[in-house]
């Protein structure tokens, strides 16, 4: 079974989040980087399917030179190999140009199932997944919990409202994880110095028969007008004294002051 | 052609919340594009409730009614609702952010080659008749204003987050039937089954109060005090990210930046000291306490009201003066 699994490198969660004024992208100075934490699932789900069934799994990203450390993490987790779309034209799109430029790669492989998170951490869209699944005509089953894969098809548990549904597509098709699904492997030092060896292909628009006005910025179907930190919260204060006094002063100052009871 | 278009999203045969917060913005909306509200409803004998959306302010309502319809499929949905928008042409199309709007719009927007704002937490219109939406990135930690450069203009609109119409009970909307031309063979997803989550819980993402618990409620079965409080509430159960990577709460009950992001009137924080990642799922709630016993935890300073204190102590109070006070 070939694997394709989409990797997005973002920055970590402890992150702090400075914007400078007048950007509409957030300061990358002191930043770490890591595999946004949902395509840990999608790359860990497709590892254990490789192990169960046989196969090879393909890992792509789209982004900056950097972005290749997320890739050489996926390989040094097992992925056998990975394609990093790399090119200042496919940078500064939103989910549509992103997703073509991705759908564009995967055409040019074999493709049995594709994973990847739910969304990314970083701009929060849950779009891209979906879209690639669209635009390669495929099926998609989103927000996937767990994951069976029989004879042609899926059948996947995605997290719904109050509950989860169980769904069913042929395959190939396209599933976005979420937490709960599995837990992701750590590289071992054997997967790390291995992963220097595996191949990692940059790309460029033509690798992928892309023009560059339909990927990155110039792709975009969504213009960012400005980007700001949000307003800080007022102070808050301690309402002093024991417990059972303090717990009594409170619940009266959310129905008199705060009036949310 | 032109119009708002709102998606009427129907959950249990009833119409979500949002879906009224949407068609009030609408409103707002309508007033300076010119443009009339409308709604999108797809079901099976569904047609009763077109009225309900005549309420909340849609003065046409695209009915799609067929048993194919039944289940939500993106295939199915989503053809429907591309046809609808194809012959009809309308400038803006709004979806609520839930697990079905998430699945459905992207999928919508994709089959029409147009963008799609995420998650919104605002609209405005600017002075090219734009919609120029606000959105949190990086889990709240910073905010970007977006528009769609083309036609329909998409969002997705987080719940709980503008605010709903007042109905209008006398209302009756122009129904539009809307053809169904679906074979079996573009259904491709099938549901076999849906899981309700035992007890009716709440939802975190649409609730108005939530008590979470973190790494100080040391253990699985204390959560049955913050349960207890919830219970008074009505509250939603909510858990840091510690509680649940311990084994004590399900992945679905967390809040954080690899959780859930929520926004109640009231969030009532125990035990949890307020790491970054937990503060980007909740600081927009409206009224936050904290009760925690470190009294340099960071919870303290994004909190309206703090208590310094053991959660064993102040939760089962609290509990206890709330359910008198809503006794009264």
């Amino acid at each position: 079974m070939k694997i394709v699994v989409l990797v997005k490198q973002v920055p970590d969660t402890e992150t702090k989040v400075q914007v400078k004024p007048g950007e509409t992208a957030i300061s990358t100075d002191g930043v770490t980087y890591v595999i946004n934490p949902y395509d840990e699932f999608a790359i860990e789900e497709a590892l254990r399917i490789k192990e169960a069934k046989g196969g090879e799994v393909t890992l792509i990203s789209l982004g900056w030179d950097k972005a290749a450390e997320a890739l050489r993490t996926g390989l040094a987790m097992g992925a056998d190999k990975a394609v990093h779309l790399n090119d200042p034209a496919f940078l500064g799109g939103d989910a549509h140009a992103t997703a073509v430029a991705l759908a564009k790669a995967v055409k040019k492989m074999e493709c049995d199932l594709l994973l990847c998170g739910k969304q990314g951490i970083d701009y929060d869209n849950h779009q891209v997944g979906v879209r690639v699944a669209e635009l390669l005509g495929v099926p998609h089953v989103a927000v996937v919990t767990k994951l069976e894969l029989q004879d042609g098809k899926a059948v996947a548990h995605r997290e719904i409202e109050g509950g989860s549904e169980v769904v069913e597509v042929p395959l190939p098709a396209v599933i976005t994880c979420q937490k709960g699904l599995n837990e992701p492997r750590y590289a071992s030092l054997k997967g790390i110095m291995q992963a220097k060896k595996k191949p990692l292909a940059a790309q460029k628009p033509a690798d992928i028969d892309a023009s560059a006005g339909e990927v990155g910025k110039a792709g975009a179907k969504l213009e960012v007008v400005s980007m700001s930190m949000p307003p800080d919260r007022p102070a808050g204060r301690i309402v002093p004294g024991e417990p059972e006094d303090a717990a009594k002063e409170v619940v009266k100052l959310l129905r008199n002051e705060a009036k949310v009871i | 052609m032109s119009g708002i278009w709102v998606f009427a999203e129907l959950r249990d045969g009833k119409i979500i919340k949002v879906v009224n917060e949407m068609l009030n913005a609408g409103k707002g909306i309508s007033a300076k594009l010119g443009e009339n509200v409308a709604a999108v409803l797809l079901g099976s004998g569904v047609e009763s409730l077109a009225k309900d959306l005549a309420g909340m302010g849609a003065k046409t309502v695209y009915l799609a009614d067929d048993a194919k319809l039944k289940a939500y499929t993106p295939d199915a949905y989503a053809k429907v609702v591309v046809d609808l928008v194809k012959q009809h042409q309308p400038s803006v199309l709004l979806f609520g952010n839930s697990a079905v709007g998430k699945d459905l719009a992207p999928t919508v927007a994709a089959k029409l080659g147009v963008g799609l704002a995420s998650d919104c937490t605002g609209v405005e219109v600017n002075d090219q008749k734009k919609l120029v939406f606000t959105r949190p990135v990086y889990s709240a930690k910073a905010v970007i204003k977006v528009f769609c450069r083309d036609n329909p203009q998409m969002a997705t609109i987080r719940p709980n987050v503008l605010p709903p119409g007042e109905l209008d009970a006398g209302a009756s909307p122009e129904v539009a039937k809307a053809p169904v031309a679906l074979s079996d063979s573009d259904i491709r997803t099938i549901v076999r089954d849906v899981v309700k989550s035992a007890g009716g819980k709440i939802e975190l993402t649409e609730a108005n109060v939530i008590v979470a618990g973190g790494r100080g409620m040391k253990g699985p079965d204390e959560f049955k005090i913050i349960e207890e409080l919830a219970n008074v509430l009505g509250a939603a159960v909510g858990a840091s990210r510690a509680a649940v990577d311990a084994g004590w709460r399900d992945h679905h009950d967390q809040v954080g930046q690899t959780g859930k992001v929520v926004n109640p009137s009231l969030y009532i924080a125990c035990g949890i000291s307020g790491s970054i990642q937990h503060l980007a799922g909740m600081k927009t709630s409206k009224v936050i306490v904290a009760v925690n016993k470190d009294p340099e935890a960071p919870i303290f300073k994004v909190a309206n009201y703090g208590i310094v204190g053991d959660l064993f102590k102040v939760v089962p109070i609290m509990t206890r003066e709330f359910k008198s006070m809503l006794a009264q």
